[in-house]
């Protein structure tokens, strides 16, 4: 594996300048405040605090029901692996207009930074592939940033991109809790627009 | 080749959801859904989306709510168990999750691995705050169905339509 060269604070901005194109779903702790200073956590964001896993299927349910919004879920490893076969779930259905960015840190940092299996041999790009999605790619330092955003802005979706970042604290955003206020929040801005 | 036929109560279930703006039929396989699933993949303006564990469905009817849109999570009773932490969604957020259960478990159950999950589906929906209609015969069924269809869509509550095997019918092993 390669080194780990990336910043994750500079990491959304870079790969989602156009954020305010998309419906965004971001999983829980870290990927939800990198999310969440990234847009300013605007309404078409919706962060995640529990139901750890739900990102993928919650960005899955957003693209089919939308097809003709771009959906992106930023989600981190931890909760990617505990619900790994929904990207089987997304290759099936393979929705057109679906990116997911996994901010990998190789630990799970919300609860100490225990050490976790992509520190290891775990490899996100290869499980990704595997389930079936064809356009995937891997990023660790900083020089891939501009062809990383082009991939998310190009490559046929649905797409996988595995951000493999330095340990290191996300944005300092703190973010608003009130789960059911931002569901409606984020409906009420998804809907005006239709 | 003609389609098969499917039953009666199957149709008009799927029709009665169809009416009710259901649109996504996610599902984990099950002998109690399939008839409703093909009806699903065969109709123009609904999807059938196969799931890997049935918790995925949650966060894509949460998902499908998010953009205005209204699904349906159709799974064993066995697969309630699976879903417990993801229908904090009901509670937490207010999302309108609606489950198809289709019970394995209860009446006339012959496989005792069935027997756990199964008598527990009540008490974990109660707990997670979902609201149980019950259908044992096929006279329930309409009218179950419109009220669980009521309480989710326009009452903005998390439902389960609970087909038991007093309606389905017991697996023979």
């Amino acid at each position: 594996m390669t080194d780990r060269l990336l910043d994750r604070r500079e990491l959304l901005p870079a790969l989602l300048p156009d954020h305010e194109e998309y419906l965004l779903i971001s999983g829980l702790a870290g990927a939800s405040r990198d999310a969440a200073a990234l847009t300013r956590e605007s309404d078409n964001l919706f962060t995640m605090g529990g139901a750890m896993g739900s990102a993928v299927p919650i960005g899955l349910g957003m693209a089919l029901s939308a097809p003709d919004r771009k959906i992106a879920v930023i989600t981190g490893d931890g909760e990617l692996l505990m619900n790994i076969g929904s990207l089987a779930t997304v290759a099936s259905v393979a929705p057109q207009n679906l990116s997911i960015v996994c901010i990998d840190n190789g630990q799970h940092g919300e609860t100490g930074g225990q050490r976790g299996h992509t520190a290891e041999r775990t490899d996100l790009e290869l499980m990704a592939r595997g389930a079936g999605i064809q356009a995937t790619m891997t990023i660790s330092r900083p020089d891939e940033l501009d062809a990383a955003a082009r991939f998310l802005r190009e490559s046929p979706a649905p797409r996988f991109l595995w951000a493999r970042v330095m340990a290191g604290p996300p944005s300092d955003w703190k973010r608003n809790w009130h789960l059911a206020d931002r569901r409606t929040r984020f409906r009420e801005a998804s809907l005006k627009r239709d | 080749m003609t389609e098969p036929k499917e039953p009666r109560w199957a149709r008009n279930l799927f029709s009665q959801l169809v009416d009710g703006g259901v649109t996504l039929f996610t599902h984990v396989p099950d002998a109690g859904n399939a008839a409703l699933i093909r009806l699903a993949e065969r109709h123009n303006e609904t999807t059938a989306v196969l799931l890997s564990t049935e918790e995925e469905g949650v966060g894509i009817c949460a998902g499908a709510d998010l953009v205005g849109a209204h699904g349906v999570v159709c799974m064993q009773s066995s697969g309630v168990g699976n879903c417990i932490n993801h229908l904090s969604l009901v509670k937490g957020g207010r999302f309108p999750i609606f489950l198809i259960v289709t019970m394995r478990g209860d009446y006339g159950e012959q496989n005792p691995w069935q027997y756990p999950m199964g008598q527990a589906v009540d008490a974990v929906l109660e707990a997670m705050g979902l609201l149980i209609f019950r259908v044992d015969s096929e006279a329930d069924l309409e009218t179950a169905t419109g009220a669980a269809l009521s309480a989710c869509f326009k009452g903005g509550q998390g439902v389960a339509l609970v087909l038991s095997q007093r309606f389905l019918g017991a697996k023979a092993f």
